[in-house]
């Protein structure tokens, strides 16, 4: 079964264990932050898999705080996969979306970075200052998960609002809340977007305002996968290429009856550079 | 002929370019031992920056000049164009390489570059790229190979590059026309984050396309630029000849890029104010219709200055346009901020000048540019019908 984890922002408090349980698990050091009024975790990097970005909104007259988590959305279909030139990435059965694990470790890796240009929530980070560097993004902690553990922001998480199961049933769930409970917004946001993800998120406030990637360039983002779109247009490269080859050969063929022959050796010289 | 020995004149001018690719060699080296991010200012927001969008994007749709004269001289046999076939081929050829050594310098993990070939991610367009690049690459240093066995006597192998030739010259136009709209597939992925005004389905057509339409006028610029350097008569009636192809092609190119623009409902984007609608207003009228015009009118057409003008205008044109993909139509997607650092400037200088000699050197040692008649008065008319 596909694990997921259901988000709910409203349940949110700004704690920080994930970060904290993220950096613990995974061994990543700290990078020294800036002051900032709101306390903000500010953005991904390759030493941070996952960071809790602060929102403020208003409803009616008063002023609300909403806490998000970010990290990988371990899509259903994921674009960084599908752009991997040497297939480094993969979805694992379990949901996952990581490096391949392999005997020799990670070691496929071009370093080409076009995840990065992929991913369509810019969620892989790249070791810049590393000589020989990796893309660094959430593992959805694959070696926890596959001894039935809890991811381990999942698991340090204190109010609940991160919670961990198959995707499916976490879907239903989802829904069941939204439907319970009037303050939900009637959407669950990595249902449907790029073909689904497996992290989703529900939440009491637009998720526009969440800083969601909900509209782009005054359109709804799109719900097909990346991969099918990419896909439609590379399945036609051996046809074109069997085709225009085709092609090509006739033509030659055809106008090399009337062309004259040419002695190349005669035509062409060696330039005499001038004083 | 002119003499079997090697040559290579030294100018001031020579010196300081191998002074620039000394400085670019000895940075490229720093940034094998420390890193990207020791020298370069890619940061996570902008993974591709100079290296990526200028000498590789850019690098190989200039040496677009190689596979359509390719096809217009060999495959077509319009024996006409027979004078600029080599001196297009050299630039495409050198162009691959340029592309393939910025690739090899962005890439983080330099020492897995060969993986692709035995770990086939085929689902990626970047996968197709770099089999057709690394392929049309070695093809084109075979074709240069039968020009460099004219000079170095090694009958032999010249006798099995004959045989092989005609594979290989249909083989280098099917993979420079498939990646070079590859190119343009490598865009795809990045729906919602490139501006609409660039990002279609379309855009493989756009980049295959464009492609194929500059190379007649890349090879008038560096056809002229070559004859100015050496003293020479520019092939103006060729280069004259070639504007009808490129003018027809802009057309076709125009018109696909309005009715794709409708088709997806986008079309009022270019006039809404913003930074990428300016922008993609200049590249359409700067870019594309004024050259078009440039070349329908006799007046312009037939002038050396004219046609020149025109064809620089489609060559900065489709710089500009793969700038625009690379850089203008994602900035607002992706936020931060990205301005190449002076290394990685000075590398990219450094990589265009050992071009540029490497240009000079085979130029002025192999046989690539027709014979020019002495008797500069009188052009003598070969039987092909060209001036020579």
């Amino acid at each position: 079964m596909s694990k997921g984890v259901l988000v709910d922002v409203t349940r949110c408090i700004d704690c920080k264990s994930c970060m904290v349980a993220c950096k613990v698990w995974n061994d990543l050091p700290s990078r020294k932050t800036e002051f900032s009024n709101d306390l903000d975790a500010g953005q991904l990097n390759s030493d941070t898999y996952t960071v809790v970005n602060n929102c403020i909104s208003e409803k009616g007259d008063e002023v609300i705080w909403r806490f998000v988590k970010r990290q990988c959305m371990h899509c259903k279909e994921p674009a960084c996969e599908s752009a991997c030139f040497t297939h480094s990435f993969v979805k694992t059965k379990e949901g996952a979306v990581i490096y391949k694990p392999t005997v020799l470790d990670q070691d496929y890796c071009v370093g080409c970075r076009y995840c990065m240009i992929a991913c369509p929530f810019s969620v892989p980070t790249f070791q810049w200052e590393k000589a020989f560097p990796f893309v660094e993004k959430c593992t959805f902690c694959y070696e926890r998960t596959q001894q039935g553990l809890k991811t381990a922001c999942s698991q340090a998480c204190p109010t609940e609002t991160l919670k961990f199961g198959d995707r499916e049933e976490l879907l239903a769930e989802a829904w069941q809340r939204i439907n319970s409970n009037p303050k939900y917004i009637k959407h669950v946001y990595g249902e449907k977007e790029y073909g689904g993800t497996s992290w989703m998120y529900i939440s009491d406030v637009p998720f526009e305002q969440l800083g969601f990637k909900t509209n782009v360039f005054n359109r709804p983002v799109t719900e097909k996968s990346i991969p099918s779109l990419t896909w439609q247009v590379l399945k036609w490269t051996p046809y074109i290429f069997v085709g225009w080859g085709a092609l090509l050969t006739a033509m030659r063929a055809y106008t090399k009856r009337r062309a004259e022959v040419h002695n190349e050796e005669e035509m062409y010289g060696p330039v005499d550079p001038k004083e | 002929m002119y003499g079997r020995n090697w040559s290579f004149r030294i100018t001031w001018f020579r010196i300081l370019m191998i002074i620039l690719v000394l400085v670019a060699v000895a940075a490229a080296l720093y940034r094998f031992i420390f890193g990207l991010g020791a020298i370069t200012n890619l940061n996570d927001q902008w993974p591709w920056g100079l290296w990526i969008g200028f000498d590789l994007l850019c690098g190989i749709a200039l040496a677009g000049g190689g596979f359509s004269t390719a096809l217009v001289v060999h495959i077509l046999h319009k024996d006409k164009y027979l004078p600029i076939a080599r001196a297009a081929l050299l630039t495409s050829l050198l162009g691959y390489i340029i592309s393939m050594v910025s690739l090899f310098l962005d890439i983080g993990r330099w020492f897995n570059f060969w993986r692709p070939f035995f770990y086939w991610g085929f689902h990626s367009v970047l996968f197709e790229v770099f089999w057709c690049i690394s392929l049309y690459t070695t093809i084109q240093v075979l074709e240069f190979g039968d020009i460099f066995f004219e000079k170095v006597k090694f009958p032999a192998l010249k006798k099995i590059l004959g045989y092989m030739m005609t594979p290989l010259l249909i083989l280098g136009i099917i993979l420079p026309s498939l990646h070079q709209s590859s190119l343009g597939s490598l865009y795809i992925v990045a729906i919602d984050k490139l501006y609409p005004l660039w990002w279609s389905m379309l855009i493989p057509f756009f980049f295959v396309w464009s492609a194929f339409f500059l190379g007649p006028a890349m090879v008038t610029v560096e056809g002229t630029l070559a004859a100015r350097a050496y003293g020479r008569d520019p092939e103006l009636p060729v280069f004259q000849s070639l504007t009808k192809l490129t003018m027809w092609m802009m057309i076709i190119y125009f018109i696909v890029k309005m009715i794709d623009l409708n088709y997806r409902g986008v079309f009022g984007m270019a006039f809404n104010g913003s930074y990428e609608s300016n922008m993609f207003l200049i590249e359409m009228i700067v870019f594309i219709l004024l050259p078009i015009f440039m070349y329908a009118i006799p007046s312009i057409r037939t002038k050396l200055w004219g046609v020149v003008t025109a064809s620089l205008l489609v060559v900065v044109g489709v710089v500009f346009n793969r700038m625009n993909v690379v850089f203008t139509g994602m900035a607002k997607s992706v936020g931060g901020s990205y301005f190449p650092s002076i290394w990685e400037f000075l590398i990219t200088i450094g990589m265009w000048s050992a071009l540029a000699l490497a240009y000079l050197f085979i130029v002025e040692n192999f046989s690539i540019l027709p014979k020019e008649e002495h008797t500069h008065s009188t052009h003598t008319n070969y039987g092909t019908g060209f001036n020579a």
